[in-house]
């Protein structure tokens, strides 16, 4: 029979060391991670961004990726998203008993292999196990500590008048890559999530200018309800053309069929600028050059009028407003 | 992805719009029936890109908005009932009766769940057989056909743990009381082209014919949709009142016999409660006696206070044309898609919903 989680694994004895020495220890080796004391002390120099964020995704095996690699993505990407270079992250899991070891292995290579991607360490963790039906399999946290270099100023209410959108690819491809397996609805397609760490995207983008106003990652709630915070915090309206909106042809296909706009649907490797228009172009062409913004596009512009509000041209030339997302669209995508 | 996106195309649409334009002379009013038409018709901005010769009105084709509110508070007791697992489509779940929701029963431990298809509720029948699964049953000629299939299906499985509670309505009769009441006079009616689907165009001759009304059947796409409009103002234009379909690649005069056949076999006619315009001879659909088995209004004892509609709430008058969502004092300042306070804000078809999400100007 394979190997399987207990609560004794979660009990701080001999089981739980061997777990996290074994399991997380070895695999996550770095020199602050193996201090092992009951915190990691280091040293930093700077003005600071620190985040945190749970993942309680369902299934925790999707196309694309899986809990631990979102874990590191979602974390990384709201550090990048202020303009930081993501240096260290925590890391708790909460695992329902009876989780395969292998499953466990699995999600934590994950975890090592996107944290090496993105240049983080992840420095201090935690495990707990609870009994079976008192979590759905694994629930993980991580926090994240990134440094923000001098002389960048990103934040969501930075948006000026005139300002360029930029959209970094195709919208929705992780919801519904997650709908796809989902008990109920699943659905074979080809597609995989776009789940992907962007510190390395932005540090690209901030090579090339300084005037970048406002970066945000659109998560839950999609682009449409990310543009509309974007316009909220900064008090400027946003209009957007409809038709330079990338969507894959498979997320089409799942959002006609299942009723869904892509518009609102959930991205984990995705971010949305907010530029001077002086520089937008040699931002575009930076991201071009990196594989996780070679579909990046302009895809609007930030306007005085109607401030708070985003409208659209839609295909036939008409306009209408984006409202955000209201109500659940689909629960527990991250 | 093919059937859709050449139905979205910007320079087609341009040559319907200048078509429209140029052949428009006389002031009408169109209505819409079906709420996926209202939809699409925000989303895409129909009504500001029509000239101003021609009105938009939207009709009463929102299932779930036209629900009454006394049999809500039924799906509710229902779910109440110890040992009655209630399923049904997501939208239900949000929509006020008198008192409660059926979310708000299934926060107090009613066991309330949401199924995307009737399989489903079926499924879950099979998995609980010491349990009592209640589908309800909230749609038109589009959905009662694959519940009606359930009911054959549970049937012939011998599943006698399935039931349903019909609250499935018949669009024709709706219609007919619309323009019978001749509160909104009307020069064209853009057809539901679902509901077509089922029960063909020639559902809809009584309105060209009986009333000199203009009808053409509709896809739910922007080009479909202008399509329509352009047929329509032809036969304005022309003083004809016929039955056109512009939707070919989903409607035929006759429809689909297959689910028209399920549908008479399990279902008869009967009166039905619809909000807003009270009750319409023979526009719901009971089960036949032959499956009495599998209603839940004959198995269950269902005891319910008297209805009581939200106060202030047009919901009633929306539906029939009469207002718009702009005319009520509630809408976006007390009643939102968090805290509705009408069906036509819960559903995603929703006359209310469609004003919020895309802007109410109205489109113009």
């Amino acid at each position: 029979m394979e190997d399987k989680i207990l609560l004794a694994h979660g009990s701080g004895g001999k089981l739980a060391h061997d777990l996290i020495a074994k399991s997380f220890v070895s695999a996550l080796d770095n020199p602050l991670l193996a201090q092992m004391d009951d915190s990691a002390v280091f040293e930093a120099n700077g003005q600071l961004a620190f985040t945190t964020d749970s993942y309680v995704v369902n299934p925790i095996f999707f196309p694309g990726g899986n809990i631990g690699k979102l874990a590191v993505c979602g974390t990384v990407n709201d550090l990048s998203m202020s303009g930081a270079k993501p240096l260290y992250l925590s890391l708790a899991l909460i695992i329902e008993e009876g989780l395969f070891l292998s499953d466990l292995k699995q999600v934590v290579d994950a975890i090592r292999t996107t944290a090496e991607e993105a240049s983080v360490k992840i420095i201090t963790g935690d495990t707990k196990v609870v009994d079976r039906g008192s979590a759905d399999r694994l629930f993980i946290n991580t926090a994240g500590i990134g440094i923000i270099p001098e002389g960048v100023n990103i934040s969501g209410s930075n948006a000026r008048s005139g300002d360029k959108v930029i959209l970094s690819g195709t919208i929705g491809d992780h919801g519904i890559a997650v709908l796809s397996k989902r008990e109920g609805i699943s659905f074979s397609t080809e597609l995989e999530s776009d789940c992907a760490p962007l510190a390395s995207l932005v540090a690209e983008m901030l090579k090339v200018s300084r005037n970048i106003h406002c970066l945000r990652d659109p998560t839950r709630g999609g682009l449409a309800t990310t543009l509309n915070e974007l316009s909220e915090q900064s008090k400027v309206g946003i209009r957007i053309e409809e038709a330079k909106i990338p969507v894959r042809d498979e997320v089409f296909g799942a959002c006609e069929m299942l009723g869904f706009d892509p518009l609102y649907v959930a991205n984990e490797g995705k971010l949305v600028a907010i530029v001077a228009e002086e520089d937008a172009e040699k931002i575009l062409k930076a991201m071009r050059r990196h594989p996780y913004g070679k579909n990046a596009v302009i895809i609007g512009e930030v306007i005085s009028e109607h401030p708070g509000r985003v409208v659209m041209k839609t295909l036939l030339g008409s306009s209408r407003i984006v409202d955000m997302l209201t109500g659940d669209l689909l629960p527990r995508i991250c | 992805m093919r059937f859709v996106v050449e139905f979205r195309d910007g320079e087609l649409a341009e040559g319907l719009i200048t078509s429209i334009r140029r052949t428009s002379k006389r002031k009408v009013r169109f209505m819409e029936f079906c709420g996926g038409h209202t939809v699409s018709i925000f989303k895409y901005g129909i009504r500001q890109i029509l000239p101003p010769t021609i009105e938009m009105v939207s009709g009463p084709g929102c299932p779930v908005c036209v629900t009454a509110t006394a049999d809500i508070d039924k799906a509710i007791a229902l779910a109440l009932i110890p040992g009655v697992i209630v399923t049904t489509f997501g939208d239900m779940l949000k929509v006020p009766g008198s008192r409660s929701s059926l979310q708000k029963a299934r926060a107090g431990g009613a066991d309330v769940r949401t199924v995307y298809s009737t399989l489903d509720a079926l499924k879950i029948a099979t998995e609980n057989p010491d349990k009592t699964v209640v589908f309800v049953g909230v749609g038109f000629e589009t959905t009662a056909p694959t519940v009606a299939a359930s009911v054959l299906q549970a049937s012939e499985q011998n599943i006698r743990n399935y039931m349903v509670l019909s609250l499935h309505k018949v669009c024709p009769p709706a219609i007919r009381s619309i323009l019978d009441a001749g509160e909104v006079k009307l020069n064209g009616l853009i057809c539901p082209g679902h509901v077509s689907a089922i029960t063909g165009s020639n559902a809809w001759e009584f309105v060209a014919c009986g009333y000199g009304i203009p009808c053409v059947v509709s896809g739910f796409e922007p080009l479909d949709i202008l399509q329509c409009v352009e047929m329509l103002v032809n036969q304005v234009e022309k003083r004809e009142s016929k039955v056109e379909i512009a939707y070919r690649r989903g409607v035929t005069p006759e429809g689909n016999l297959q689910a028209l056949k399920i549908m008479e076999q399990v279902f008869e006619p009967c009166a039905a409660k619809w909000r807003g315009m009270g009750e319409i001879p023979n526009s719901g659909l009971r089960l036949r006696r032959e499956f009495t088995q599998y209603d839940a209004e004959a198995a269950f004892e269902i005891k319910t206070e008297p209805a009581v509609e939200p106060k202030g709430c047009l919901c009633g008058e929306v539906l029939r044309g009469v207002k718009t969502p702009l005319d009520c004092r509630l809408f976006r300042k007390v009643c939102t898609p968090e805290n509705p306070v009408g069906p036509c804000m819960v559903s995603s078809e929703g006359n209310c919903s469609a004003y919020y999400l895309y802007g109410d100007n109205g489109g113009r």
